[in-house]
């Protein structure tokens, strides 16, 4: 277990997470995770949403404690602004994804980070949910991401860095490609 | 070697190894278990080389060069040793071997059943029952192809290949051609196609980019030079990931530089991204295409890296090439009208078959436990793997070290355990109508 004694650590337990890929690769049935949000409308495009509970490991588990997110329009939708947009929180949790990505292998890899930052872009043509133009989809026509990055690596480390991350990334296979949504009324 | 000899006029019996499948693998292991003085059969369903003969389309070639195509005792010795050897002279290359060596070999003898009972296998075929000390598992690794389950749902107008339908673009009806998957084989098809004027769209997953030739020497001489086909699976840092990478984007044809989506593009392939399903009469691809180029466009700088260490002090080697970086449409296809798709050809790999092996030795994604060849469960040995021993496995000439290895222990196993008496009663089958023998 010697490689995994890595000198750079950018505050990731790399150790661990290798110890669970072998684990579950042991065990698969205890990757099966399920995770949940509750939300409830609070008024006008306003809704207040928390995660706290999720299941893996083959049972329930917990975040430490829980988190509320308020979700709303801005002004020029004639809302209140009460929250970031629901589309904003999706990008949150693409640059959240990937730079969680990007700090585990650069551990593994013994690259050690400086900073990370990076600012999301992504275009929308709103005549898709104003039902316009029946032609426009609803969601994002593309998103970019520019991450900055300052590691004791080459620039070419980097750039794998980077692409790893994304091969690996839940989020980002959620936004590039389909999954079978069901929503479900007073059941 | 009169105990081999004797064990060529039968179709059944006790022997002490029983070698499935008379490839290149099986023929390997046959000659060096006769090097060994091991008494063995080898077992093949069809004829020699008979995946060769019966899954190859016209264009096929070897990814190697012929001066690289060499198995144990025997090499290529013709005039065009920078050549790719296509279907039938390697067909050809295999039965002069078969015909070389001394090993008892049955064709047309399938396998039904290889079960085991105490420290004896038993391996039943269409013609008669063989029992064994050990067995060695060469049937290949390419037995079944692979396609999405999603296949099925797909309109009804369209044709669906796999590279074992595939024969050439003269088969192919007129319409637009989706060509799934970016290895080799499914580089070549929409190369061929596009070329015979179809209009082709292929879909790409994560995928292996290098060039055929590099600094004056073909990719395949440069990697073995450099110790990248060498690297054993114990030195692999993800083993998993090694056995399951795609075949690189290679074609057999040295008058081109690199076959890549760079080149398709200028013969205007449409590329995208990864086939993930269809919505009734839209195919969906997936968004990471550029993801998937950038990984494939650094590992093939990586490589080229590893090379120009070696070439830099090799006074025959040229200059480095330079490669451009994969281009990517700034929109590339998410999706794709399938009213417009005449065909659709899976290039999406190939897996082994072991429904006729009744020995419990498969994980739960049916690949075959084992230790570089030495399958879990003993006197249990496989040949033909990608990555079974080293990064060369999946070549011909890769054969011969794993051959040496699994034969060598299969030796060592057969001496701890009691060498079988040669001259066994053995029950001749071969009178029975059918049966046949290689020359």
């Amino acid at each position: 277990m010697n490689d995994l004694e890595t000198a750079v650590d950018n505050g990731v337990n790399v150790a661990a997470l290798l110890g669970a890929r072998e684990a579950l690769t042991a065990a698969p049935e205890a990757a099966r995770f399920i995770w949940r949000a509750a939300s409830e409308w609070k008024s006008g495009t306003h809704t207040e949403s928390r995660v706290e509970r999720f299941f893996g490991l083959g049972e329930e588990q917990s975040h430490v404690r829980e988190y509320k997110y308020d979700t709303d329009h801005p002004e020029i939708f004639a809302s209140e602004d009460k929250g970031s947009t629901p589309v904003e929180f999706v990008l949150v949790g693409l640059a959240g994804c990937l730079t969680a990505g990007i700090a585990s292998v650069a551990t593994h890899r013994d690259i050690k980070l400086n900073s990370v930052t990076a600012t999301i872009e992504a275009d929308m043509d709103i005549q898709g949910i104003l039902g316009i133009d029946p032609d426009v989809r609803n969601g994002f026509s593309s998103i970019t991401v520019r991450y900055q990055i300052d590691a004791d690596a080459s620039a070419e480390d980097i750039a794998a860095l980077v692409a790893q991350s994304q091969k690996r990334s839940a989020v980002f296979d959620i936004i590039t490609n389909p999954t079978n949504v069901n929503v479900v009324v007073n059941q | 070697m009169s105990h081999l000899a004797h064990i060529k006029d039968r179709c059944a019996g006790a022997v002490d190894v029983v070698v499935i499948g008379a490839g290149h693998s099986g023929l390997a292991a046959g000659h060096l278990l006769a090097e060994h003085d091991i008494g063995h059969v080898v077992l093949e369903r069809g004829e020699v080389a008979n995946a060769w003969r019966e899954r190859s389309w016209d264009s096929l070639t070897l990814l190697t060069p012929n001066w690289q195509t060499r198995l144990p005792g025997f090499h290529y010795n013709g005039d065009d040793p920078h050549g790719y050897m296509g279907t039938a002279e390697l067909v050809s290359f295999i039965e002069a071997y078969a015909r070389s060596s001394t090993s008892p070999l049955l064709t047309n003898t399938a396998v039904t059943s290889v079960s085991k009972s105490d420290a004896l296998y038993r391996v039943e075929t269409e013609r008669g029952v063989w029992t064994a000390k050990a067995v060695v598992i060469a049937s290949g690794a390419a037995n079944k192809p692979t396609v999405p389950a999603f296949a099925r749902d797909l309109p009804g107008h369209i044709t669906q290949l796999t590279p074992f339908d595939y024969v050439s673009a003269a088969n192919i009806k007129p319409g637009g051609v989706l060509v799934v998957g970016a290895s080799a084989t499914g580089m070549q098809f929409a190369d061929e196609l596009s070329r015979a004027g179809y209009d082709v769209t292929i879909a790409v997953s994560e995928h292996v980019r290098m060039p055929r030739r590099y600094r004056g020497r073909d990719i395949m001489d440069w990697m073995d030079r450099c110790g990248i086909l060498g690297q054993t699976y114990e030195e692999v840092e993800d083993l998993a990931r090694g056995r399951r990478l795609p075949s690189s984007q290679l074609v057999g044809c040295g008058k081109r530089p690199i076959l890549d989506l760079n080149s398709l593009r200028e013969q205007g392939v449409n590329i995208a991204g990864r086939l993930m399903g269809a919505n009734r009469m839209q195919a969906q691809f997936s968004g990471s295409l550029r993801n998937v180029c950038a990984l494939a466009d650094l590992k093939m700088k990586r490589l080229l890296r590893a090379i120009d260490a070696v070439a830099d002090t090799d006074a025959q080697a040229s200059p480095a090439e330079q490669f451009l970086d994969t281009r990517i449409d700034d929109s590339p296809l998410l999706t794709l009208d399938l009213g417009a798709i005449g065909t659709i050809i899976w290039a999406t790999g190939f897996r082994p078959d072991y429904s006729w092996l009744d020995v419990p030795v498969l994980d739960r994604k049916g690949a075959l436990r084992h230790d570089g060849g030495v399958v879990d469960s003993p006197g249990l040995y496989v040949l033909g793997l990608p990555l079974m021993r080293t990064r060369k496995s999946s070549f011909i000439f890769g054969i011969e070290d794993d051959a040496r290895y699994v034969t060598t222990h299969i030796n060592n196993y057969l001496n701890k355990t009691e060498r079988s008496n040669h001259n066994v009663v053995y029950q001749d089958h071969s009178s029975q109508p059918g049966y046949r023998r290689s020359a």
